[in-house]
Protein backbone atom coordinates (compact mmCIF):
# COMPACT_ATOMS: atom_id res chain seq x y z
CA UNK A 1 0.00 0.00 0.00
CA UNK A 2 1.70 2.97 -1.44
CA UNK A 3 1.40 6.57 -3.03
CA UNK A 4 2.31 6.58 -6.90
CA UNK A 5 2.90 10.48 -7.03
CA UNK A 6 2.02 12.03 -10.25
CA UNK A 7 2.25 15.27 -11.71
CA UNK A 8 -0.11 18.10 -13.03
CA UNK A 9 -2.36 17.16 -16.49
CA UNK A 10 -1.63 13.12 -16.41
CA UNK A 11 -3.81 12.53 -19.49
CA UNK A 12 -5.99 9.34 -20.89
CA UNK A 13 -2.59 8.92 -23.25
CA UNK A 14 -0.19 8.58 -20.63
CA UNK A 15 -1.99 5.86 -18.26
CA UNK A 16 -2.98 3.70 -21.19
CA UNK A 17 -1.88 4.58 -25.01
CA UNK A 18 -4.29 4.63 -27.76
CA UNK A 19 -2.50 1.05 -29.41
CA UNK A 20 -3.41 -1.01 -26.58
CA UNK A 21 -7.12 0.32 -27.00
CA UNK A 22 -8.78 -3.01 -28.48
CA UNK A 23 -7.94 -4.48 -24.87
CA UNK A 24 -10.87 -4.25 -22.21
CA UNK A 25 -9.83 -6.67 -19.93
CA UNK A 26 -8.50 -4.83 -16.36
CA UNK A 27 -5.82 -7.24 -16.15
CA UNK A 28 -4.62 -6.80 -19.66
CA UNK A 29 -5.07 -3.42 -19.65
CA UNK A 30 -2.98 -3.19 -16.05
CA UNK A 31 0.32 -4.47 -17.88
CA UNK A 32 0.81 -1.76 -19.64
CA UNK A 33 -0.40 1.18 -17.68
CA UNK A 34 1.79 3.96 -17.73
CA UNK A 35 3.93 2.44 -20.63
CA UNK A 36 6.58 4.46 -21.76
CA UNK A 37 6.08 7.35 -19.18
CA UNK A 38 6.42 5.27 -16.02
CA UNK A 39 7.50 1.48 -17.04
CA UNK A 40 8.42 0.49 -13.05
CA UNK A 41 4.83 1.03 -12.35
CA UNK A 42 3.07 -1.42 -14.00
CA UNK A 43 5.65 -4.21 -12.72
CA UNK A 44 5.40 -2.79 -8.68
CA UNK A 45 2.24 -1.48 -8.43
CA UNK A 46 0.90 -4.10 -5.39
CA UNK A 47 -3.21 -4.25 -4.63
CA UNK A 48 -4.66 -1.01 -2.37
CA UNK A 49 -1.78 1.17 -3.51
CA UNK A 50 -3.12 4.73 -4.14
CA UNK A 51 -2.32 6.93 -7.30
CA UNK A 52 -2.09 10.99 -5.94
CA UNK A 53 -1.99 13.05 -9.06
CA UNK A 54 -1.58 17.11 -9.38
CA UNK A 55 -3.97 19.16 -11.12
CA UNK A 56 -6.63 18.13 -14.20
CA UNK A 57 -5.68 14.39 -13.19
CA UNK A 58 -7.23 11.91 -16.43
CA UNK A 59 -7.66 15.16 -19.19
CA UNK A 60 -8.06 14.57 -22.64
CA UNK A 61 -9.58 11.23 -24.04
CA UNK A 62 -13.14 9.63 -22.59
CA UNK A 63 -11.62 6.03 -22.77
CA UNK A 64 -12.28 3.98 -19.95
CA UNK A 65 -9.68 1.85 -20.35
CA UNK A 66 -7.79 4.29 -18.62
CA UNK A 67 -9.62 3.55 -15.17
CA UNK A 68 -10.08 0.07 -15.77
CA UNK A 69 -6.15 -0.36 -16.30
CA UNK A 70 -5.23 1.35 -13.18
CA UNK A 71 -8.32 -0.77 -11.28
CA UNK A 72 -6.78 -3.69 -12.89
CA UNK A 73 -3.36 -3.32 -11.55
CA UNK A 74 -5.93 -3.17 -7.92
CA UNK A 75 -5.68 0.10 -7.35
CA UNK A 76 -9.29 1.51 -6.48
CA UNK A 77 -8.50 4.85 -4.76
CA UNK A 78 -7.14 8.07 -6.75
CA UNK A 79 -6.35 11.02 -4.98
CA UNK A 80 -5.69 14.73 -7.06
CA UNK A 81 -6.27 18.08 -6.52
CA UNK A 82 -8.93 18.26 -9.47
CA UNK A 83 -9.93 15.56 -11.97
CA UNK A 84 -10.81 16.01 -15.78
CA UNK A 85 -15.02 15.22 -16.15
CA UNK A 86 -15.15 12.45 -18.17
CA UNK A 87 -12.44 10.89 -16.61
CA UNK A 88 -13.82 11.91 -12.72
CA UNK A 89 -17.31 9.82 -13.96
CA UNK A 90 -15.68 6.73 -15.55
CA UNK A 91 -14.34 6.28 -12.44
CA UNK A 92 -16.79 6.42 -10.32
CA UNK A 93 -18.88 4.45 -12.74
CA UNK A 94 -16.19 1.50 -12.86
CA UNK A 95 -15.80 1.57 -8.89
CA UNK A 96 -12.52 3.52 -8.81
CA UNK A 97 -13.14 6.45 -6.10
CA UNK A 98 -11.70 9.63 -7.63
CA UNK A 99 -11.20 11.59 -4.06
CA UNK A 100 -10.09 15.49 -4.22
CA UNK A 101 -7.77 16.81 -2.25
CA UNK A 102 -6.74 20.45 -2.76
CA UNK A 103 -3.44 19.85 -1.02
CA UNK A 104 -2.76 17.04 -2.64
CA UNK A 105 0.38 18.06 -4.01
CA UNK A 106 2.00 18.51 -0.70
CA UNK A 107 1.72 14.48 -0.63
CA UNK A 108 4.83 12.52 -1.63
CA UNK A 109 5.39 8.95 -4.02
CA UNK A 110 6.08 6.40 -1.60
CA UNK A 111 4.24 7.57 1.13
CA UNK A 112 0.84 5.82 3.07
CA UNK A 113 -2.27 6.66 2.89
CA UNK A 114 -5.17 6.05 5.10
CA UNK A 115 -8.46 7.50 3.87
CA UNK A 116 -11.36 9.45 6.58
CA UNK A 117 -13.95 9.20 4.10
CA UNK A 118 -16.42 10.24 7.02
CA UNK A 119 -14.56 12.29 8.54
CA UNK A 120 -13.71 13.83 5.47
CA UNK A 121 -9.63 13.93 5.75
CA UNK A 122 -7.03 11.73 4.43
CA UNK A 123 -3.54 11.44 6.41
CA UNK A 124 -0.32 11.04 4.73
CA UNK A 125 3.11 10.74 6.44
CA UNK A 126 1.27 11.43 10.27
CA UNK A 127 -0.30 15.10 8.42
CA UNK A 128 -3.82 15.73 7.83
CA UNK A 129 -5.20 17.10 4.26
CA UNK A 130 -8.97 17.93 4.14
CA UNK A 131 -11.08 15.96 1.13
CA UNK A 132 -13.88 17.24 -0.87
CA UNK A 133 -16.88 15.46 -0.56
CA UNK A 134 -18.54 13.29 -3.93
CA UNK A 135 -21.24 15.15 -5.55
CA UNK A 136 -24.66 13.80 -4.18
CA UNK A 137 -26.31 12.05 -7.08
CA UNK A 138 -23.17 10.21 -7.48
CA UNK A 139 -23.13 8.61 -4.16
CA UNK A 140 -25.67 6.03 -5.12
CA UNK A 141 -23.83 4.92 -8.17
CA UNK A 142 -20.48 4.70 -5.41
CA UNK A 143 -22.96 2.94 -2.92
CA UNK A 144 -23.44 0.59 -5.67
CA UNK A 145 -20.21 -0.56 -6.87
CA UNK A 146 -20.81 1.25 -9.87
CA UNK A 147 -23.15 2.55 -12.95
CA UNK A 148 -23.63 -1.40 -13.90
CA UNK A 149 -24.93 -2.29 -10.52
CA UNK A 150 -26.68 0.88 -9.64
CA UNK A 151 -28.51 -0.13 -13.74
CA UNK A 152 -28.99 -3.51 -13.33
CA UNK A 153 -32.26 -3.36 -10.90
CA UNK A 154 -33.35 -0.11 -12.44
CA UNK A 155 -36.36 -0.49 -14.86
CA UNK A 156 -36.72 3.08 -15.60
CA UNK A 157 -35.08 6.57 -14.61
CA UNK A 158 -36.51 9.84 -13.53
CA UNK A 159 -36.37 11.45 -16.69
CA UNK A 160 -36.64 15.48 -16.09
CA UNK A 161 -39.86 15.73 -18.59
CA UNK A 162 -41.82 13.62 -16.84
CA UNK A 163 -41.27 14.54 -13.38
CA UNK A 164 -43.02 17.54 -14.35
CA UNK A 165 -46.45 16.10 -15.37
CA UNK B 1 -31.89 36.64 -14.69
CA UNK B 2 -31.28 36.10 -18.44
CA UNK B 3 -30.48 32.60 -19.26
CA UNK B 4 -27.14 31.49 -20.97
CA UNK B 5 -27.92 28.85 -24.31
CA UNK B 6 -27.41 26.04 -22.35
CA UNK B 7 -29.91 26.58 -19.92
CA UNK B 8 -31.74 27.18 -22.00
CA UNK B 9 -31.60 23.53 -23.74
CA UNK B 10 -32.25 21.94 -20.93
CA UNK B 11 -35.00 24.02 -19.99
CA UNK B 12 -37.09 23.28 -23.07
CA UNK B 13 -35.93 19.78 -22.91
CA UNK B 14 -37.38 19.50 -19.37
CA UNK B 15 -40.13 21.92 -19.84
CA UNK B 16 -39.31 23.77 -17.15
CA UNK B 17 -36.98 26.68 -16.31
CA UNK B 18 -33.19 25.02 -15.15
CA UNK B 19 -30.54 26.81 -14.27
CA UNK B 20 -26.47 25.53 -13.74
CA UNK B 21 -25.56 23.58 -11.43
CA UNK B 22 -28.70 21.62 -11.26
CA UNK B 23 -28.60 17.95 -12.01
CA UNK B 24 -31.20 16.62 -14.02
CA UNK B 25 -31.92 12.83 -16.05
CA UNK B 26 -32.23 14.14 -19.54
CA UNK B 27 -33.42 12.38 -22.29
CA UNK B 28 -31.10 12.29 -24.92
CA UNK B 29 -31.71 13.40 -28.88
CA UNK B 30 -28.68 11.05 -29.71
CA UNK B 31 -25.88 8.80 -28.74
CA UNK B 32 -23.07 7.77 -30.70
CA UNK B 33 -20.40 4.94 -30.58
CA UNK B 34 -17.61 3.95 -32.24
CA UNK B 35 -15.02 1.13 -32.61
CA UNK B 36 -12.76 1.61 -29.85
CA UNK B 37 -15.48 2.74 -26.89
CA UNK B 38 -18.25 0.67 -28.30
CA UNK B 39 -17.38 -2.94 -27.80
CA UNK B 40 -17.43 -1.68 -24.06
CA UNK B 41 -20.64 0.58 -24.34
CA UNK B 42 -22.31 -2.58 -25.55
CA UNK B 43 -20.54 -4.66 -22.80
CA UNK B 44 -21.98 -2.12 -20.21
CA UNK B 45 -25.47 -2.00 -21.80
CA UNK B 46 -25.95 -6.09 -21.60
CA UNK B 47 -24.46 -6.16 -18.10
CA UNK B 48 -26.73 -3.55 -16.79
CA UNK B 49 -29.78 -5.97 -18.28
CA UNK B 50 -30.34 -4.13 -21.21
CA UNK B 51 -32.37 -6.17 -24.11
CA UNK B 52 -33.08 -3.28 -26.81
CA UNK B 53 -32.12 0.07 -26.91
CA UNK B 54 -33.91 2.99 -26.34
CA UNK B 55 -34.43 3.71 -30.04
CA UNK B 56 -32.78 2.39 -32.77
CA UNK B 57 -33.26 5.92 -34.64
CA UNK B 58 -31.30 7.53 -32.03
CA UNK B 59 -28.02 5.77 -31.92
CA UNK B 60 -25.59 6.75 -34.39
CA UNK B 61 -22.61 3.79 -34.97
CA UNK B 62 -19.58 4.17 -37.17
CA UNK B 63 -16.06 2.90 -37.38
CA UNK B 64 -13.35 5.20 -37.34
CA UNK B 65 -10.45 4.50 -35.26
CA UNK B 66 -9.25 1.22 -36.84
CA UNK B 67 -10.20 1.35 -40.09
CA UNK B 68 -10.00 -0.96 -42.20
CA UNK B 69 -8.74 -3.27 -39.36
CA UNK B 70 -5.78 -3.03 -38.43
CA UNK B 71 -5.31 -5.91 -36.55
CA UNK B 72 -7.96 -9.18 -35.60
CA UNK B 73 -8.70 -7.52 -32.15
CA UNK B 74 -9.57 -5.13 -34.35
CA UNK B 75 -11.25 -7.10 -36.49
CA UNK B 76 -12.95 -8.93 -33.88
CA UNK B 77 -14.53 -5.23 -32.23
CA UNK B 78 -15.58 -4.67 -35.37
CA UNK B 79 -17.52 -7.70 -35.18
CA UNK B 80 -19.62 -7.65 -32.31
CA UNK B 81 -20.58 -4.28 -33.20
CA UNK B 82 -22.11 -5.52 -36.39
CA UNK B 83 -23.46 -8.26 -35.02
CA UNK B 84 -25.17 -5.30 -32.10
CA UNK B 85 -26.26 -3.27 -35.19
CA UNK B 86 -28.22 -6.26 -36.53
CA UNK B 87 -29.76 -7.35 -33.59
CA UNK B 88 -30.83 -3.87 -32.41
CA UNK B 89 -31.64 -2.75 -36.27
CA UNK B 90 -29.33 0.07 -35.54
CA UNK B 91 -27.77 1.68 -38.64
CA UNK B 92 -24.28 1.38 -38.97
CA UNK B 93 -22.36 3.56 -41.36
CA UNK B 94 -19.60 0.33 -40.90
CA UNK B 95 -15.96 2.07 -42.01
CA UNK B 96 -17.77 3.95 -45.00
CA UNK B 97 -18.39 7.05 -43.91
CA UNK B 98 -15.25 9.17 -42.00
CA UNK B 99 -14.66 10.24 -38.48
CA UNK B 100 -17.30 9.75 -36.11
CA UNK B 101 -17.70 13.56 -35.58
CA UNK B 102 -17.74 14.77 -38.92
CA UNK B 103 -20.95 12.06 -39.88
CA UNK B 104 -22.53 13.22 -36.37
CA UNK B 105 -22.71 16.95 -37.91
CA UNK B 106 -22.70 16.66 -42.09
CA UNK B 107 -25.58 13.65 -41.54
CA UNK B 108 -27.72 16.35 -39.53
CA UNK B 109 -27.73 13.92 -36.62
CA UNK B 110 -26.51 16.63 -34.30
CA UNK B 111 -29.31 19.87 -34.52
CA UNK B 112 -30.02 23.03 -32.63
CA UNK B 113 -31.85 22.53 -29.16
CA UNK B 114 -30.87 18.79 -29.42
CA UNK B 115 -28.85 16.99 -26.33
CA UNK B 116 -26.22 14.55 -27.85
CA UNK B 117 -23.90 12.09 -26.12
CA UNK B 118 -21.23 10.41 -27.74
CA UNK B 119 -18.37 8.21 -26.58
CA UNK B 120 -15.54 10.10 -27.46
CA UNK B 121 -14.36 13.10 -26.00
CA UNK B 122 -14.78 15.38 -28.67
CA UNK B 123 -18.62 14.89 -29.30
CA UNK B 124 -18.49 19.06 -28.14
CA UNK B 125 -17.87 19.69 -31.49
CA UNK B 126 -21.58 19.04 -31.96
CA UNK B 127 -21.86 22.59 -30.52
CA UNK B 128 -21.42 24.03 -33.74
CA UNK B 129 -24.94 22.66 -34.91
CA UNK B 130 -26.21 24.48 -31.89
CA UNK B 131 -26.13 21.08 -29.78
CA UNK B 132 -25.40 20.54 -26.32
CA UNK B 133 -23.21 17.24 -27.02
CA UNK B 134 -20.22 16.43 -24.41
CA UNK B 135 -18.56 12.73 -24.76
CA UNK B 136 -19.05 10.16 -21.66
CA UNK B 137 -17.11 7.20 -21.23
CA UNK B 138 -18.46 3.72 -22.10
CA UNK B 139 -20.36 2.75 -19.02
CA UNK B 140 -22.24 5.87 -19.24
CA UNK B 141 -23.06 4.71 -22.58
CA UNK B 142 -24.61 1.84 -21.61
CA UNK B 143 -26.68 3.40 -19.71
CA UNK B 144 -27.65 5.93 -22.37
CA UNK B 145 -28.26 3.34 -24.88
CA UNK B 146 -30.75 1.18 -22.15
CA UNK B 147 -32.40 4.06 -21.03
CA UNK B 148 -32.30 6.94 -23.64
CA UNK B 149 -31.22 9.22 -20.84
CA UNK B 150 -28.50 10.43 -18.69
CA UNK B 151 -27.58 12.97 -15.10
CA UNK B 152 -26.27 16.16 -16.00
CA UNK B 153 -24.98 18.53 -13.96
CA UNK B 154 -26.21 21.56 -16.04
CA UNK B 155 -22.81 23.93 -16.79
CA UNK B 156 -22.06 27.24 -16.27
CA UNK B 157 -21.26 29.07 -19.16
CA UNK B 158 -17.79 31.11 -19.92
CA UNK B 159 -18.61 33.59 -23.04
CA UNK B 160 -16.11 33.87 -25.36
CA UNK B 161 -16.33 36.71 -27.67
CA UNK B 162 -14.07 37.41 -30.81
CA UNK B 163 -13.54 40.55 -32.63
CA UNK B 164 -12.11 41.22 -35.69
CA UNK B 165 -11.29 40.13 -39.19
CA UNK B 166 -8.71 36.89 -39.67
CA UNK B 167 -5.39 38.47 -41.03
CA UNK B 168 -4.09 36.42 -44.36
CA UNK B 169 -3.23 32.73 -43.56
CA UNK B 170 -4.68 32.79 -40.03
CA UNK B 171 -7.94 31.14 -39.10
CA UNK B 172 -10.12 29.48 -37.04
CA UNK B 173 -7.52 26.55 -35.61
CA UNK B 174 -5.42 29.64 -34.78
CA UNK B 175 -7.79 30.80 -33.27
CA UNK B 176 -8.80 28.00 -31.17
CA UNK B 177 -5.46 27.26 -30.22
CA UNK B 178 -5.03 31.13 -28.74
CA UNK B 179 -7.93 30.42 -26.78
CA UNK B 180 -6.55 27.57 -25.33
CA UNK B 181 -3.57 29.02 -24.36
CA UNK B 182 -5.19 31.28 -22.38
CA UNK B 183 -8.14 29.42 -20.77
CA UNK B 184 -5.54 26.93 -19.87
CA UNK B 185 -6.16 22.91 -19.81
CA UNK B 186 -8.33 22.81 -17.03
CA UNK B 187 -9.91 26.46 -17.12
CA UNK B 188 -13.02 25.41 -18.12
CA UNK B 189 -13.64 22.34 -16.30
CA UNK B 190 -17.43 21.57 -15.76
CA UNK B 191 -18.10 24.37 -17.96
CA UNK B 192 -19.48 25.69 -21.12
CA UNK B 193 -17.80 27.57 -23.89
CA UNK B 194 -19.91 29.32 -25.78
CA UNK B 195 -18.12 31.07 -28.84
CA UNK B 196 -19.90 34.37 -30.31
CA UNK B 197 -18.98 37.74 -31.42
CA UNK B 198 -18.78 39.41 -35.28
CA UNK B 199 -16.23 36.80 -36.05
CA UNK B 200 -17.74 33.78 -34.88
CA UNK B 201 -20.88 34.99 -36.70
CA UNK B 202 -18.92 35.41 -40.23
CA UNK B 203 -17.10 31.66 -39.58
CA UNK B 204 -18.68 28.77 -41.77
CA UNK B 205 -19.48 25.49 -40.06
CA UNK B 206 -16.29 24.27 -40.60
CA UNK B 207 -14.36 26.78 -38.26
CA UNK B 208 -16.68 26.69 -36.20
CA UNK B 209 -16.49 22.74 -35.84
CA UNK B 210 -12.52 23.23 -35.38
CA UNK B 211 -13.61 25.98 -32.59
CA UNK B 212 -16.11 23.62 -30.44
CA UNK B 213 -14.01 20.07 -31.53
CA UNK B 214 -11.19 21.69 -29.02
CA UNK B 215 -13.37 23.08 -26.09
CA UNK B 216 -12.72 19.39 -24.76
CA UNK B 217 -8.86 20.67 -24.40
CA UNK B 218 -9.48 23.14 -21.75
CA UNK B 219 -11.63 20.78 -19.83
CA UNK B 220 -15.37 21.95 -21.04
CA UNK B 221 -18.11 19.96 -20.92
CA UNK B 222 -19.22 21.39 -24.17
CA UNK B 223 -18.67 23.87 -26.93
CA UNK B 224 -21.47 25.48 -28.46
CA UNK B 225 -22.34 28.56 -30.95
CA UNK B 226 -25.76 30.03 -31.23
CA UNK B 227 -27.67 29.07 -34.23
CA UNK B 228 -27.89 31.59 -36.60
CA UNK B 229 -28.48 32.23 -40.26
CA UNK B 230 -25.26 30.08 -41.41
CA UNK B 231 -26.23 27.24 -39.33
CA UNK B 232 -29.77 26.82 -40.00
CA UNK B 233 -28.41 26.90 -43.89
CA UNK B 234 -26.12 23.99 -43.56
CA UNK B 235 -29.05 22.02 -41.62
CA UNK B 236 -32.17 22.84 -44.11
CA UNK B 237 -30.09 20.41 -46.53
CA UNK B 238 -29.56 18.12 -44.12
CA UNK B 239 -33.25 17.94 -42.20
CA UNK B 240 -36.46 19.42 -42.16
CA UNK B 241 -36.33 21.33 -39.29
CA UNK B 242 -38.28 24.79 -38.38
CA UNK B 243 -35.43 27.67 -37.30
CA UNK B 244 -36.39 28.78 -34.00
CA UNK B 245 -34.65 31.28 -32.16
CA UNK B 246 -32.10 29.88 -29.74
CA UNK B 247 -29.67 32.31 -27.79
CA UNK B 248 -27.96 33.80 -24.52
CA UNK B 249 -29.83 36.63 -23.43
CA UNK B 250 -28.22 39.97 -23.02
CA UNK B 251 -27.82 39.55 -18.78
CA UNK B 252 -27.07 35.75 -18.82
CA UNK B 253 -25.07 34.61 -15.86
CA UNK B 254 -21.97 34.20 -17.46
CA UNK B 255 -19.42 32.46 -15.04
CA UNK B 256 -16.45 34.55 -17.30
CA UNK B 257 -16.65 36.27 -19.96
CA UNK B 258 -13.08 36.61 -22.13
CA UNK B 259 -12.71 38.86 -25.16
CA UNK B 260 -10.00 37.76 -28.56
CA UNK B 261 -9.24 40.00 -31.29
CA UNK B 262 -8.07 38.11 -34.22
CA UNK B 263 -7.34 41.23 -36.41
CA UNK B 264 -2.91 41.05 -35.65
CA UNK B 265 -3.06 37.09 -34.95
CA UNK B 266 -0.26 35.06 -35.91
CA UNK B 267 -0.70 31.76 -36.85
CA UNK B 268 -0.41 29.67 -33.46
CA UNK B 269 1.81 26.41 -32.84
CA UNK B 270 0.78 24.63 -29.74
CA UNK B 271 4.43 22.87 -28.69
CA UNK B 272 4.71 19.61 -26.64
CA UNK B 273 3.08 17.80 -24.40
CA UNK B 274 0.18 20.00 -23.78
CA UNK B 275 -2.74 21.68 -26.05
CA UNK B 276 -2.85 24.79 -24.04
CA UNK B 277 1.21 25.73 -24.95
CA UNK B 278 -0.18 27.75 -28.08
CA UNK B 279 2.61 30.27 -29.02
CA UNK B 280 2.85 32.68 -32.42
CA UNK B 281 4.47 29.97 -35.19
CA UNK B 282 7.72 32.71 -35.48
CA UNK B 283 8.96 31.02 -31.77
CA UNK B 284 9.12 27.85 -33.09
CA UNK B 285 9.55 28.51 -36.71
CA UNK B 286 12.22 26.59 -38.04
CA UNK B 287 12.17 23.53 -36.08
CA UNK B 288 12.38 20.14 -38.51
CA UNK B 289 9.03 17.74 -38.37
CA UNK B 290 9.88 14.36 -40.27
CA UNK B 291 5.79 13.75 -40.45
CA UNK B 292 3.35 16.05 -41.49
CA UNK B 293 -0.58 15.28 -40.83
CA UNK B 294 -3.84 17.33 -42.12
CA UNK B 295 -6.65 15.73 -41.30
CA UNK B 296 -9.01 14.50 -38.24
CA UNK B 297 -12.38 15.60 -36.78
CA UNK B 298 -10.56 19.17 -35.53
CA UNK B 299 -9.45 19.86 -39.23
CA UNK B 300 -10.15 17.04 -42.24
CA UNK B 301 -12.97 19.43 -43.94
CA UNK B 302 -12.88 20.54 -47.35
CA UNK B 303 -12.54 24.40 -46.20
CA UNK B 304 -9.20 23.05 -44.32
CA UNK B 305 -8.28 21.21 -47.26
CA UNK B 306 -8.82 23.69 -49.55
CA UNK B 307 -6.62 26.30 -47.07
CA UNK B 308 -3.84 23.75 -47.25
CA UNK B 309 -4.04 23.10 -51.17
CA UNK B 310 -4.13 27.37 -51.55
CA UNK B 311 -0.62 27.42 -49.74
CA UNK B 312 0.55 24.12 -51.63
CA UNK B 313 0.11 25.95 -55.16
CA UNK B 314 1.91 24.41 -57.61
CA UNK B 315 5.10 23.28 -54.90
CA UNK B 316 6.48 19.92 -53.64
CA UNK B 317 6.69 18.59 -50.36
CA UNK B 318 10.21 18.33 -48.74
CA UNK B 319 11.11 14.60 -49.62
CA UNK B 320 12.50 14.74 -45.77
CA UNK B 321 8.67 14.96 -45.05
CA UNK B 322 6.05 12.42 -44.68
CA UNK B 323 3.17 14.12 -45.50
CA UNK B 324 0.18 12.30 -44.90
CA UNK B 325 -3.62 14.06 -45.69
CA UNK B 326 -7.08 12.34 -44.56
CA UNK B 327 -9.86 14.02 -45.21
CA UNK B 328 -12.18 13.25 -42.29
CA UNK B 329 -15.27 12.07 -44.24
CA UNK B 330 -16.45 10.78 -47.86
CA UNK B 331 -18.13 13.30 -48.55
CA UNK B 332 -15.66 16.09 -47.96
CA UNK B 333 -13.05 13.93 -49.66
CA UNK B 334 -15.29 13.95 -52.36
CA UNK B 335 -15.73 17.85 -52.37
CA UNK B 336 -12.27 18.19 -52.45
CA UNK B 337 -11.46 15.41 -54.98
CA UNK B 338 -13.71 17.13 -57.57
CA UNK B 339 -11.88 20.88 -56.33
CA UNK B 340 -8.83 19.34 -57.98
CA UNK B 341 -6.98 19.00 -54.56
CA UNK B 342 -6.30 15.38 -54.11
CA UNK B 343 -4.59 15.48 -57.43
CA UNK B 344 -2.63 18.49 -55.94
CA UNK B 345 -1.75 16.75 -52.70
CA UNK B 346 -0.77 13.39 -54.39
CA UNK B 347 1.41 14.92 -57.04
CA UNK B 348 3.28 17.23 -54.12
CA UNK B 349 3.88 13.91 -52.81
CA UNK B 350 1.74 13.29 -50.23
CA UNK B 351 -0.21 10.04 -49.12
CA UNK B 352 -3.58 10.32 -49.21
CA UNK B 353 -5.50 8.01 -47.05
CA UNK B 354 -9.29 7.41 -47.26
CA UNK B 355 -11.17 9.06 -44.54
CA UNK B 356 -10.38 8.01 -41.32
CA UNK B 357 -8.91 9.19 -37.57
CA UNK B 358 -5.66 8.74 -39.09
CA UNK B 359 -2.29 9.31 -36.96
CA UNK B 360 -3.94 11.15 -34.22
CA UNK B 361 -5.59 7.77 -32.82
CA UNK B 362 -1.68 6.67 -31.95
CA UNK B 363 -2.24 3.38 -32.91
CA UNK B 364 -3.80 2.72 -36.18
CA UNK B 365 -1.15 3.95 -38.66
CA UNK B 366 1.47 6.84 -39.16
CA UNK B 367 3.44 6.26 -35.96
CA UNK B 368 6.64 8.10 -34.64
CA UNK B 369 9.52 6.59 -33.52
CA UNK B 370 11.74 8.02 -30.48
CA UNK B 371 12.99 11.51 -30.85
CA UNK B 372 11.28 12.24 -34.38
CA UNK B 373 8.62 15.06 -34.40
CA UNK B 374 5.18 15.43 -35.90
CA UNK B 375 3.32 18.67 -37.19
CA UNK B 376 -0.53 17.78 -36.49
CA UNK B 377 -3.63 19.97 -37.18
CA UNK B 378 -5.38 17.22 -34.99
CA UNK B 379 -6.50 18.11 -31.39
CA UNK B 380 -3.56 16.71 -29.25
CA UNK B 381 -0.06 16.85 -28.62
CA UNK B 382 0.32 14.64 -25.77
CA UNK B 383 3.46 12.37 -25.20
CA UNK B 384 2.69 9.65 -27.06
CA UNK B 385 -0.48 10.66 -28.59
CA UNK B 386 1.05 9.89 -32.34
CA UNK B 387 3.31 6.81 -30.95
CA UNK B 388 6.33 6.53 -29.28
CA UNK B 389 6.37 8.90 -26.01
CA UNK B 390 9.78 9.97 -26.79
CA UNK B 391 8.50 11.63 -29.93
CA UNK B 392 7.03 15.16 -30.48
CA UNK B 393 4.06 16.71 -31.53
CA UNK B 394 3.39 20.09 -32.12
CA UNK B 395 -0.14 21.34 -33.48
CA UNK B 396 -1.23 24.26 -36.18
CA UNK B 397 -3.50 25.25 -39.25
CA UNK B 398 -3.64 23.32 -42.21
CA UNK B 399 -1.97 26.59 -43.45
CA UNK B 400 0.57 25.99 -41.41
CA UNK B 401 0.99 22.14 -41.80
CA UNK B 402 1.13 23.01 -45.52
CA UNK B 403 3.73 25.61 -45.35
CA UNK B 404 6.17 23.15 -43.22
CA UNK B 405 5.59 19.99 -45.40
CA UNK B 406 6.91 21.94 -48.38
CA UNK B 407 9.95 23.39 -46.17
CA UNK B 408 10.61 20.57 -43.97
CA UNK B 409 10.80 22.96 -41.14
CA UNK B 410 7.94 24.62 -39.04
CA UNK B 411 7.29 27.86 -41.05
CA UNK B 412 5.28 30.54 -41.34
CA UNK B 413 2.73 30.09 -43.81
CA UNK B 414 2.82 33.79 -45.02
CA UNK B 415 6.13 33.64 -45.75
CA UNK B 416 5.96 30.91 -48.66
Amino acid sequence: MRVWKFSDNIDTDAIIPGRFLTIYDPKELAKHAFEGTRDEYAKKVKPGDIIVGGKNFGCGSSREHAPLALLGGGVKVIVAQSFARIFFRNSINTGVLPVVCKEADRIADGQKITLNIKKGFLEADGRQFPIEPVPEFMQGIIDAGGLVEYAKNLPEVPVCTKSQR
Amino acid sequence: MGATIVEKIFSRKCGRDIRAGEVVMTPLDGAMIHDITGPLAIQKFYEMGGTKVFDPRRVIMLFDHQIPADSIAAAENHVYMRRFAVEQQIHNYDIREGVCHQVVVEKGRAAPGEIVVGADSHTCMYGAAGAFATGVGSTDMGFALKYGALYFKVPETIFAEVSGKFPKRVGAKDLILSIAADIGADGATYQAIQFAGKTISKLDMAGRMTCCNMAIEMGAKAGIVEPDKITWKYMKARRSLKPFALASDKDADFIDKRTYDVSAMEPQVAVPHNVDTGVPVSTVAGIPVDQVFIGSCTNGRFEDLEEAAAVVGKKKFSSNVRVIIIPASRDEYLKALRAGFIEKFVKAGALVEAPCCGPCMGGAFGLLAPGEVSLSTSNRNFKGRQGSTEGKVYLCSPSTAAASAITGVITDPREV
